[in-house]
């Protein structure tokens, strides 16, 4: 970055320039070195060992890559890893799709209306996950909670239905929790997305008598690319990290193991290897290269539209 | 303009009416939450919903203070007069965020700003490690920050929730997008007339990045306010929890009081909405700024 470094003067301001840099960044490098660069080399290093709670160590001793020739067979692994893609695969696209739907309809509306639309879908976001989670619990309750009357009412269950304690079910809950909390930041992006389209290049699509479907395709929707790209990620990392409504809803029960929950449990809760912190931070490894793995690939593709 | 079409008017008004229905579907469960709070035993565990509260009673707040009590704050070995303990989560609720709100602001605009407009040697590098790590899953580092928390003596302190937060790089990338556009000619003007690099900073950067500190102070505010699995890994003992936390042991304990939990619930997300709508003007700016352009 050294521009115009030809003369002496210029390399004193270059020094000067590094010198006052670095102090700027220096508060902000300490915490983010601290607590999340260091924190994220010993979860590397500590998934190749056998650490564990009571030992006094940072590190136990090595393993090499035991823990994760172990995830391999592990089958409550393997269910956990299958439910969080079930609650990414089904999650990521209906969040995206209704979220652009709930934009485009309310991006030309006025000011007040428009700000009282962006926040009521916000508000399960602000609302916090265990509220929400209290609230919804009851909401499914088997006895007196109003989806069962709802339903019942409308003829389209006949019996009350235990929704959590049911393993067809609860993992569909869970994932209609996660949406109603998922979607408020992506609606807020979508309408400032769609109000930055070139409204020039919608007006000539117009002139040239593009359906308002064609001019949606073809000049909003490709205009919104790196938008909707940024959602993609956004919402993927959300869904892999689905925890607080699966520990407080279902304790992993009723078939709603995720990783992420997986990776709490086996670290904190597992009575008979308390405590196994390097096979947990295995886990979290997996996780953050399917992660990563994803988050490239949405790229990728989307580069290429 | 060209006459509207009857079909796209039509649609129009169909999406209007899907919309309102959508807004009040979301808008339930908190309507469930402060209403729930309010209602008597029996209209709470009716097996037919009660939509509005017959008579609105406070038993379910009184039952919620009774239950548990800590002392008002502790600093060292000095305790303070003894207060209900959901009184004390919501103290060190507040503590914990506005403290990282303060940290990340102050931290954040500094380097956001050095990012922006200092063209030091590095500066590449650095700043693609900081969109690197912000695109890794920030749970998966906790376990291992538990660790490091309880050799740093932090474990079970709200700092041990605190630091963490102040480092994630969000932050500095929001700053970095504000700083931006601080003309390059007024910096050069200040340096030219000799003012320190500190009173630049303090006197002609910081008014400009206003709006960007202000959308970084309440974004970090509400999700430090709701960053409920930190919280859980890193604070244990009861006088120590966040309302969140508390709220979450109440539903372990007593699943069956619906009522008791509502008002929980309430306390722990009324403080937090309202603050969100006094200041969601700056919030909205924030979630599109930290957007990745293009």
């Amino acid at each position: 970055m050294a521009k115009q470094s030809a003369t002496p003067m210029s390399r004193a301001l270059q020094r000067r320039e590094n010198v006052a840099g670095y102090l700027f960044m220096l508060p902000s490098l300490i915490f983010f070195a601290a607590f999340v660069i260091i924190p994220m080399v010993i979860c590397i290093l500590t998934s190749l060992t056998n650490a564990n709670m009571r030992d006094q160590s940072m590190l136990g001793g090595f393993v090499g890559l035991e823990n994760f020739a172990k995830l391999f067979e592990d089958k409550t692994f393997q269910q956990a890893l299958w439910n969080t893609f079930l609650i990414v695969i089904v999650s990521v696209p209906t969040v995206c799709a209704f979220s652009l739907w709930v934009a485009s309809a309310i991006y030309k509306l006025k000011g007040p209306v428009l700000s009282a639309f962006r926040c009521i879908f916000y508000l399960p976001v602000v609302t916090g996950s265990v509220a929400v989670v209290v609230v919804w619990k009851w909401m499914y309750n088997n006895y007196y909670g109003v989806f069962n009357y709802v339903l019942k009412g409308a003829g389209l269950i006949e019996k009350n239905i235990n929704w959590l304690g049911d393993p067809k079910f609860a993992i569909w809950c869970i994932i209609l929790i996660l949406f109603t909390t998922s979607v408020g930041q992506p609606i807020v992006l979508y309408v400032s997305a769609l109000g930055n389209v070139d409204q020039t290049l919608v007006e000539a699509a117009q002139v040239d008598g593009a359906t308002s479907f064609q001019v949606f395709w073809r000049v909003k929707w490709a205009q919104m690319m790196p938008t909707t790209l940024y959602i993609l990620v956004i919402t993927t990392i959300n869904s892999f990290q689905c925890f607080a409504l699966i520990q407080l809803l279902t304790a992993g029960g009723s078939n709603t193991n995720t990783v992420m929950y997986y990776i709490y449990f086996t670290a904190f809760k597992l009575t008979e290897q308390a405590g196994h912190f390097g096979y947990a931070n295995a886990m979290g490894v997996v996780l953050a290269i399917f992660i990563g793995a994803l988050s490239a690939l949405q790229f990728k593709l989307a580069k290429e539209k | 303009m060209k006459m509207e079409n009857p079909r796209s008017r039509a649609y129009k008004i169909f999406s209007i009416i899907v919309l309102v229905i959508l807004a009040f579907l979301f808008l339930f469960p908190l309507y469930w939450i402060v209403t729930g709070a309010f209602k008597n035993a029996q209209d709470i565990n009716s097996v037919t919903p009660i939509w509005v509260p017959s008579e609105w009673v406070s038993t379910n707040f009184e039952k919620l203070f009774a239950r548990r009590s800590a002392p008002l704050f502790t600093i060292g070995s000095l305790a303070g007069p003894t207060v209900p303990a959901a009184i004390r989560w919501l103290i060190n609720t507040v503590f914990m965020s506005v403290m990282a709100m303060l940290l990340t602001c102050l931290t954040a605009s500094m380097a956001g700003y050095a990012l922006a407009k200092k063209r030091f040697a590095g500066r590449a590098i650095m700043f693609s490690l900081i969109v690197c790590a912000m695109a890794l899953p920030k749970q998966v580092i906790l376990i291992p920050l538990l660790k490091e928390m309880s050799a740093l003596k932090l474990y079970d302190t709200l700092w041990a929730v605190i630091f963490p937060t102040v480092g994630w790089p969000f932050g500095v990338f929001l700053m970095k997008q504000f700083s931006e556009s601080i003309p390059g000619e007024i910096l050069e003007a200040t340096r030219i007339d000799g003012a320190s690099e500190l009173k630049t900073f303090s006197t002609v950067v910081m008014p400009m990045i206003k709006p960007g500190i202000g959308a970084l102070a309440i974004f970090t505010f509400i999700n430090s306010w709701n960053d409920y699995f930190m919280q859980l890994v890193m604070l244990s003992s009861g006088e120590n929890y966040t309302i969140s936390l508390g709220i979450a042991t109440l539903q372990a304990e007593t699943s069956v009081d619906t009522g008791l939990l509502m008002a929980g619930a309430a306390l722990a997300s009324v403080p937090i909405i309202i603050v969100f709508l006094i200041f969601q003007k700056y919030f909205t700016q924030g979630i599109t700024m930290g957007a990745v352009k293009g």
